[in-house]
């Protein structure tokens, strides 16, 4: 019987052994250990023994038992094992193919950049005003020492709905709304708007653009202080090392008027086409606030000054972009769209 | 303007700056320099020849074979011209020239015959054609015949010259003249400017024993000069004057004309020139129009006055527009043997009025419109009597005819100098204050500290203290202003909640996956109301520039489609737009409401990641989604209800309800509009965006998270086709008491299994007690009532 029990265990271990599949291996833990297997078959013939066999015996068969059980069950770790990397690899995925969209949309360049210029102006501490498109002459014109007639308004050619009220040909008229409802308080605003004129559409003509406009108006504001917000301003939107230079010019709501350029941020100033070889763009006008502007929306001019500026959106996006083309502004060319997308940042 | 430097040279030491050194000066200073133009063209090799002999061509009929004398030899040159002859002196590119434009000259031959050079027309020197006096403008230019032969053309006809091109702003009406930008260039220099000497001999008749004048309009018109020259000769201006009036952009005509150009150009003041005996008067009457009376000016435009207009009369009839343009009945002409010379103070308003009417821009109205200077316009007149006598053999009656009622006054203007300083934000000396203004030649003295000035009425536009700080702001040097911030309180900036909630808006737009475009305010008659929300009176232009931008939108979609269609043209065949902006419908006052709105458009595909077999087209429900998100987002309840709009699909559209106001519309187009406009399957949506925004929101107090789970049951309903899933939910949810906490459909089915009419729609209802763990019991009495109810409404429960 001794004999019989190690010839079951060497043939359960060789049969362990060679099972390759976690069910061959079941079929031999059934075979073996199992309630029919011959193992418990000879647990069961123990009675037959005489009795002082038995402790014996009974031992050597739980020993055998063991052994297979451990050796099937240290075989069934490493099946196991075998069974899932084989499950891994057969899961294998080719991860070179596309991934699953994300729906991206992203804002209009324009927006892009007046959102920009908000900010760093809400920075330093400015709201945003905006008021109506369609404007009446006197908040367009007249309180801005445009009165009837006067020769400035040969520059703006307007688009006109009655004798007095027009398509705002710039957004200096919430300058004036805004100087008007603050009764001669203190103001720091920024006034981004779409604006119109009668222009044909071209490369670099559109009867509809953007504008932001800025004022400040406060008891002693210098036009030094018009200086150093504008250089501010050009760094932040151009880069740190670019220089400002005014220029002297003309606009009938300030005086002194200013142009302001900025040293080209392609070349840095030795001169390319982007500055047309001159080392400098010309990026807005400013000036101090004209006192008619002043007194005209009831502050007094001799105690309150201010200082102004206007830009086109167009323009700036325009260059800092290289967009040749004012048109594909409006014209909403997906291909163009989309490729404001990713930050500067 | 442009200014020619050597002209300028004769008023003005410009120091032997460089040309282009010069103009960044000026343009620095205040003046906007917009080009440097060199008049030679970087020209080498151009001399003058005198053609000794001139025959056909033998082989060619439109040649001549030209036998050229150019100082150094005699040689034979091949000329196309029709006006070329024997005796001419003329413009000769040799060979090795370099001509403007490129061109280098060669030896050649031409049909066999030998050419050693060009003879030259002024549009192969680089003159704008349509500058190049009318006499030789389709051959050579012909030279005096005291051209000196083999001399430089270059050098003595003034080409030898560059041209500052001014941009004026309009308020520099004063460096509209050549004396204008000497004054300028001086103040910038600090030199000198040099006035025209005037003298000349005149007649022991009076200008006034041969004409009257009445100025019926001293308002419009407080200053008139008239001089009278007889005995003159009409014909061609010398050389250096045909050539300073090219430079300065005007084409010469005969020596009456160019003189009057001439000075309009160095004063300027506009001048006109009547032919005496065509006046037939011996009167010049100045008075307003009768309405109704007839012109022809000399563009032979024959055109009717309006009684606001100036006139000038010959006493009977009219025979020039005020300040704007002469009359053709009394334009001088080679016959003219004597000529009224008008220098005049038209008022600006009236001429500005005048020229619009008449949609004539001239030079002089142009000058006229800004105001001339009052003290110039007796100058100009001496000044043209002076050219005439001498370049047109003129006798100059004595004296002249004048009215003249105008003020030549200066206007004093008083500033402090610490006012200036404080303005500016920097120190500048007072002796230096004083220097700019003694350059600017403003007459300046001190007075208890102040700066009392009197300004010159060549600069006009200088009124206010302010305009002398900019006087001397730009001349000390922008460069020189330090760059400060405002010293006062810091304010905090910021947006409004509804500017903010703006931007939360575009950001959910675009996560969602939707570009930003922006279109025109401006449409045609027939999109103006399209897919309105609420149609308005439409509001047109007074003068549109075209039918397509006549009137204001009321809707953004019209133009939004505009631009999806651009796209799917162009095959690029799903896209997602949206766009923000405002619609103008008619308001209460003369101004009109305008609504910010959003709109949407979407087409093509709206899942595509075909590899995975995912592929889904936009439909109606992706723009819902899109809609509650943003209502959720912006804590606005939405709902929708059926509707119908024209341009909208009638089954597939639902309005936006906002507090019981419509506030948006959701649809699929009509296929027919979808047709029209080019358009596979596209959905629309447009909100009025101003009533979203300025829904003011609850404050955010959090709700606590479950502690205990929440039980689902599941119910599938056979319905009829036409109950909506929102009315069964409704009964629901009024049934399921105060433990039922969501409602929401998950299945959809109304295909072929189902009984004709019916749909199966299943429901998936949440239980939840924040109390407690809820018992199945407790549930199930709960949903035993959402049952009942469902069966009552006549939904069969689907096993």
């Amino acid at each position: 019987m001794e004999a019989q029990l190690q010839e079951l265990k060497t043939q359960a271990l060789e049969k362990i052994a060679s099972a390759s599949t976690v069910k061959e291996l079941n079929d031999v833990r059934v075979a073996y250990l199992g309630k029919k297997g011959p193992i418990t078959d000879l647990l069961k013939g123990m009675g037959k023994l005489p009795a002082e066999e038995r402790p014996k015996m009974g031992a050597l068969v739980n020993v055998v038992r063991e052994q297979v059980t451990s050796q099937l069950e240290g075989r069934m770790v490493l099946l196991e094992e075998e069974a899932i990397n084989a499950k891994l690899q057969s899961e294998t995925i080719d991860i070179t193919l596309p991934g699953r969209p994300v729906k991206t949309g992203n804002s209009h360049p324009l927006t892009r950049v007046v959102e920009e210029i908000e900010d760093l102006f809400i920075s330093m501490g400015y709201e945003v005003a905006e008021g109506p498109e369609v404007e009446k002459d006197y908040y367009n014109f007249e309180a801005l020492n445009l009165p009837k007639g006067h020769p400035a308004r040969d520059m703006q050619d307007s688009f006109y709905i009655t004798e007095d009220v027009l398509l705002r040909t710039h957004t200096s008229p919430v300058q004036a709304r805004t100087m008007e409802a603050k009764g001669g308080e203190p103001i720091k605003i920024i006034c981004p708007g779409k604006v119109y004129r009668r222009d044909s559409d071209d490369a670099t003509h559109s009867h509809q653009f953007t504008q932001i406009e800025g004022l400040v108006i406060g008891e002693d504001i210098r036009m030094s202080d018009l200086k150093g917000t504008l250089s501010v301003f050009a760094k932040k939107m151009f880069g740190d090392d670019r220089e400002i230079r005014l220029r002297p010019s003309f606009f009938p709501f300030t005086e002194p008027s200013v142009e302001m350029d900025i040293s080209c941020f392609k070349c840095g100033g030795s001169g390319c086409n982007v500055c047309k070889k001159t080392g400098w763009i010309e990026i807005l006008g400013a000036g101090m606030v004209h006192p008619n502007v002043l007194e005209m929306a009831g502050y007094d001019s001799k105690r309150l000054t201010g200082f102004a500026f206007g830009m086109g959106p167009e323009r700036i996006a325009m260059l800092k972009y290289g967009v040749e083309d004012i048109r594909h502004f409006y014209t909403n060319d997906v291909r163009f769209l989309s490729q404001f997308q990713r930050t500067e940042l | 303007m442009l200014v020619s430097i050597n002209w300028l040279k004769d008023y003005v030491n410009t120091q032997q700056l460089p040309p282009a050194e010069l103009g960044e000066k000026i343009t620095r200073s205040g003046i906007e320099v917009d080009a440097v133009i060199d008049r030679s063209h970087g020209m080498t090799n151009v001399v003058v020849g005198y053609v000794e002999s001139c025959v056909k061509h033998p082989e060619a009929d439109k040649l001549s074979i030209c036998q050229v004398d150019v100082g150094e030899e005699t040689t034979q040159i091949i000329c196309g011209a029709p006006n070329i002859a024997e005796g001419q002196k003329v413009i000769v590119a040799r060979p090795g020239a370099k001509l403007p434009g490129g061109m280098k000259i060669k030896k050649a031959k031409l049909r066999g015959e030998e050419s050693n050079g060009m003879i030259c027309s002024l549009q192969e020197l680089g003159i704008e054609g349509k500058l190049v006096p009318k006499a030789y403008a389709e051959g050579i230019y012909v030279l005096p015949a005291d051209s000196e032969t083999g001399s430089d053309v270059i050098a003595n006809f003034n080409l030898d010259d560059t041209v500052l091109e001014l941009g004026l702003t309009p308020n520099r009406a004063d460096a509209m003249s050549m004396l204008g930008v000497a004054y300028e260039v001086g103040a910038i220099l600090s030199e000198e400017v040099k006035l025209p000497e005037i003298s000349y001999q005149e007649s022991a008749d009076t200008a006034a024993s041969m004409l009257t004048l009445t100025v019926d309009a001293p308002e419009a018109n407080p200053l008139y000069v008239a001089k009278v020259i007889r005995n003159i000769k009409v014909q061609e201006s010398p050389m250096w004057l045909q050539q300073r009036l090219m430079a300065a952009g005007v084409r010469p005509h005969n020596n009456v004309v160019d003189v009057t150009n001439y000075v309009l150009m160095e004063y300027g003041q506009p001048l006109h020139a009547f032919d005496y005996d065509l006046l037939g008067t011996g009167n010049i009457t100045v008075r307003h129009a009768k309405e109704g009376e007839m012109i022809t000016t000399l563009d032979d435009a024959e055109r009717k006055l309006s009684a606001h207009q100036l006139v000038i009369t010959n006493g009977k009839k009219p025979v020039a527009i005020a300040g704007v343009m002469g009359g053709a009945n009394s334009e001088v002409s080679d016959a003219t043997t004597t000529v009224v010379i008008e220098s005049a103070y038209f008022e600006s308003g009236s001429v500005r009025q005048t020229s619009k009417d008449h949609g004539l821009r001239s030079d002089a109205s142009s000058r006229f419109e800004k105001g001339v200077d009052p003290n110039r316009v007796i100058p100009a007149a001496e000044r043209a009597a002076q050219l005439l006598s001498e370049l047109a053999g003129g006798e100059v009656l004595s004296g002249s005819v004048v009215f003249d009622k105008v003020s030549k006054d200066e206007k004093i203007v008083k500033v402090s100098p610490d006012f200036i300083n404080s303005r500016l934000g920097m120190k500048i000396a007072f002796e230096e204050m004083l220097d700019i203004l003694n350059r600017l030649k403003f007459t300046t003295e001190a007075v208890n500290g102040q700066l009392v000035i009197s300004v010159p009425t060549r600069r006009q536009d200088i009124q206010i203290p302010e305009d002398i700080i900019e006087e001397i702001a730009r001349l000390h040097g922008y460069d020189e202003i330090p760059a400060t911030l405002p010293e006062a309180e810091t304010t905090p900036g910021g947006l409004t909640p509804y500017q903010a909630k703006r931007r939360i808006v575009r950001n959910f737009l675009e996560g969602a996956g939707l570009l930003q475009a922006t279109t025109y305010s401006l449409t045609s008659e027939k999109s103006a109301k399209q897919f309105a929300l609420e149609k308005t009176e439409t509001t047109r232009l007074l003068m549109p520039m075209s039918e397509e931008r006549s009137i204001l939108r009321q809707s953004l979609l019209p133009h939004l489609l505009e631009s999806v269609t651009y796209n799917t043209a162009r095959r690029i065949d799903s896209v997602a737009l949206y766009e923000t902006g405002a619609v103008f419908l008619k308001g209460n006052d003369e101004l009109l409401n305008e609504q910010e709105h959003l709109a949407v458009a979407i087409t093509g595909l709206w899942l595509d990641n075909s590899w995975q077999g995912e592929k889904k087209p936009v439909d109606f429900f992706v723009l819902k989604g899109i809609v509650e998100g943003l209502g959720a987002k912006l804590g606005a309840e939405l709902t929708f209800e059926r509707g119908q709009m024209d341009d909208l699909h009638p089954g597939r559209t639902a309005f936006v309800v906002l507090g019981g106001q419509r506030i948006g519309v959701i649809g699929q187009l009509h296929p027919s509009e979808q047709k029209a406009r080019d358009l596979k399957t596209t959905v629309v949506m447009e909100l009025n965006l101003a009533a979203l925004l300025n829904l003011e929101t609850e404050s955010l107090v959090y709700t606590q998270v479950p502690r205990y789970p929440s039980m689902s049951r599941d119910v599938a309903l056979v319905l009829s086709k036409f109950v909506e899933a929102a009315t069964i939910e409704n009964v629901i949810r009024s049934a399921g008491g105060k433990l039922l906490k969501d409602v929401r459909v998950f299945d959809l089915y109304e295909g072929d299994k189902m009984e004709e009419g019916k749909k199966s729609v299943a429901f998936s209802l949440t239980y939840f007690d924040p109390e407690k763990t809820l018992t199945d019991e407790e549930v199930t009495k709960a949903h035993d009532k959402v049952l009942a109810a469902l069966t009552e409404v006549g939904a069969e429960l689907r096993s």
